[in-house]
């Protein structure tokens, strides 16, 4: 007959045992296996050097992307930073850039439009934004029904059929690219134009910037140009705080910008 | 053309004025949907704690109320979902959600914990009503001549008592221990659901305001505060209801009579039962609120002492911006007054129920300024978002996200529960001992 108090131990030590030999075993997906594509990574590279606040790549993704035109969302938009001799800082995006910058007036929503005397501008420069690509997306965590998912080139996708519309998605995102698609009713985002550059094409804003400020390449590919400047410059990424691992790098990226 | 504008209005867009710099793609997107939401869910909790304070403690003298509190606590769980159902621009893949769950998020567990939850409390009004369903069964066929409301009666406990008709005293001796056991294991269920609702804000690592690990907790106790105050509100009202019913014989305010076809009680016992039990719940109601203040206070001062990057954005947000809704209706009205009621000796019953009315408000605006309040300053930290609560519904976003959709979904716990006091009455004097 076994005492109460051996059968306690025997038992604790027999369920720790096996708990932990079968915590050394993986399970292995063969969907996740087959789909692995190790020569192949999304990746953007932003030179805000070369940007001029033409507006020419939001006009671009809305028509490329069926993003209504007069709607006030979109899947890119360009930030302009004007940097005081005093050390204030002002930016804004009038309808996220679409007709680019055309007005030397600050627009600062409900507070108006604000007006800066040129002799106080220490430095003014542009910053195209669009989805990071994350490569610990917190948007595809929290999503309740696994609408939104990363694939295996990173690129993070919606499933407009599935999509139900919550917004958790939307608030979990830092860098604020989501939103809600007037016409469908479901979170959108950009997604480097993954139907034309999975068939070998250019983004839509990449292709239309005229001063090539906006670069997709493969990550992976150490002869890709956006690779090589990666790899070689002093490139930074938004908000890594977070830690997203955003995938769009920028060049010339100055700390006011976040 | 001015069509084709208006209706390109972004889900929003239609409550949102922004302020300074505000990226393109923000706007309030969780709205007074999404208060009300953590808001009857810790009425659910809250009341099912207080109920579990007579079945699982023995707190004797909660006894009336306790029974009260679990059927307003399922009158309310229906309602719980409801705000999240509203709020979604697919509502009617809100099935979703218990289909596929995508359990990285906090949201998909959701319709377990729930369904859990709702099992408990379901199965444990069963085992509180299940003398009281037989002997309805037995009462109501033995009589002659039923009326309508009678025969349905009939049907009604004839099915739900599942043909457990076995009223020895071994079977309702089990019967206790099953309520015990329920109640027990409700009360961390229930801290689970409303806990689960805090880390849902809590782990949104994007927003500055939401992200704390105290989030959670906090949202317990306010729970557990909130619920008891809206006990003691509508146990007070219902009995004022019931005392006037007694008086002037309405009959449809009395459910037990539906079934009798007299009344249980006179007025004056109605009186001293009401009387005892506010006094007593109240108590209780000022025991949780000391710690749930102490918890937001902690809070509150610990982000102004850490001050990292967010807290100038932070500061103008609940120093400027939201000054009222924070220090004065949350704080002051919300938080101080019933503090300072409850605590004043010799309570009344009016006073007990004053104070609870304020900190249902108080609870009501502090999810609010956690909801809104998380949405009030953009990603950029130079830019802020104030939300205009649509009043007039001029669609059926404005409708759903609006204050008529929060009417509704303040309005329908009542509404269920008229019906659901018919079948367990709330009210009923437990001749025998219930745990």
């Amino acid at each position: 007959m076994m005492k109460r108090r051996d059968f306690i131990k025997q038992t604790a030590v027999f369920v720790t045992g096996a708990a932990l030999s079968s915590s050394a075993l993986v399970m292995l997906d063969p969907k996740e296996l087959l789909a692995q594509r190790p020569e192949l990574r999304w990746g953007f590279l932003v030179d805000t050097h070369k940007c001029v606040g033409c507006g020419f790549c939001v006009k671009a993704c809305k028509i490329e992307n069926d993003i209504p035109i007069e709607a006030n969302v979109t899947r890119t938009w360009v930030e302009r930073y004007v940097l005081k001799k005093n050390g204030e800082v002002l930016a804004d995006s009038p309808k996220a850039a679409l007709n680019g910058f055309t007005s030397e007036l600050i627009d600062q929503n409900a507070s108006g439009l604000k007006e800066v005397d040129a002799d106080e501008i220490a430095q003014a420069f542009f910053v195209p934004k669009l989805c990071n690509q994350c490569e610990t997306p917190a948007c595809v965590q929290v999503c309740p029904v696994g609408a939104t998912y990363q694939t295996a080139d990173g690129i993070v996708l919606i499933d407009r059929k599935w999509c139900i519309g919550c917004g958790y998605c939307v608030m979990g995102c830092p860098y604020g690219v989501r939103f809600f698609h007037p016409v469908e009713h479901v979170a959108d985002k950009c997604n480097f134009c993954y139907h034309r550059i999975s068939q070998g094409g250019n983004t839509a804003c990449a292709q239309a910037c005229p001063f090539g400020a906006r670069k997709i390449g493969n990550l992976r590919d150490p002869n890709d140009p956006v690779a090589k400047t990666v790899l070689r410059d002093r490139v930074g990424v938004l908000r890594d705080e977070y830690g997203t691992k955003p995938q769009v790098f920028y060049l010339g990226l100055s700390k006011e910008v976040h | 053309m001015v069509e084709q504008i208006a209706a390109m209005v972004v889900h929003g867009e239609a409550w949102t004025v922004k302020d300074l710099f505000v990226l393109p793609n923000e706007y309030v997107y969780w709205s007074i949907q999404i208060v009300m939401y953590p808001y009857m869910t810790g009425l659910v909790a809250g009341a099912f704690v207080l109920s579990s304070l007579y079945h699982v403690f023995g707190v004797e003298k909660l006894k009336q109320i306790a029974r009260f509190a679990l059927v307003f606590s399922f009158a309310l769980l229906p309602v719980a979902m409801l705000p999240l159902l509203l709020h979604l621009t697919q509502p009617l893949r809100g099935i979703h959600v218990l289909m596929t769950p995508h359990f990285t998020s906090a949201i998909s567990a959701f319709g377990i914990v729930f369904m859990t939850y709702a099992c408990i409390v379901a199965a444990e009004i069963w085992f509180v009503y299940r003398t009281f369903i037989v002997a309805s069964v037995v009462r109501l066929s033995a009589k002659d001549n039923r009326t309508v409301y009678q025969r349905l009666l009939l049907q009604i406990y004839r099915v739900i008592s599942l043909g457990a008709m076995d009223v020895s005293k071994e079977a309702v001796e089990s019967d206790h221990k099953a309520v015990k056991f329920l109640a027990g294991l409700g009360i961390p269920v229930a801290c689970f659901l409303h806990g689960y609702a805090g880390f849902i804000f809590g782990s949104v690592k994007a927003n500055a305001l939401w992200m704390t690990p105290l989030m959670p907790v906090i949202f317990i106790f306010s729970a557990v505060v909130s619920g008891i105050a809206l006990c003691i509100v509508s146990y007070y009202v219902f009995m004022e209801i019931r005392k006037r019913a007694a008086k002037g014989g309405w009959n449809f305010f009395l459910p037990e009579t539906i079934g009798h076809d007299r009344a249980e009680f006179s007025y004056e016992e109605l009186n001293s039962m009401q009387d005892h039990e506010v006094k007593m719940t109240s108590k209780y109601l000022l025991i949780f609120m000391t710690l749930a203040l102490t918890l937001e206070v902690l809070d509150m001062i610990f982000r102004g002492y850490t001050a990292v990057k967010s807290w100038d954005a932070l500061r103008q947000v609940i120093y400027v911006h939201d000054f009222t809704q924070i220090f004065i209706m949350q704080g002051l009205l919300g938080n101080v007054i019933p503090f300072i009621l409850l605590l004043l000796p010799r309570i009344t019953v009016r006073r007990a129920v004053s104070a609870s009315l304020l900190v249902l408000l108080g609870v009501f605006m502090m999810r609010w300024n956690v909801v809104i309040g998380g949405q009030a300053f953009s990603l950029t930290f130079n830019g802020f978002m104030h939300y205009s609560l649509p009043i007039i519904p001029n669609s059926i976003e404005t409708f759903k996200e609006g204050l008529m959709g929060a009417l509704l979904v303040v309005i329908s716990p009542f509404v269920i529960f008229y019906f659901l006091n018919m079948v367990f009455p709330a009210f009923m004097e437990d001749k025998s001992a219930t745990h």
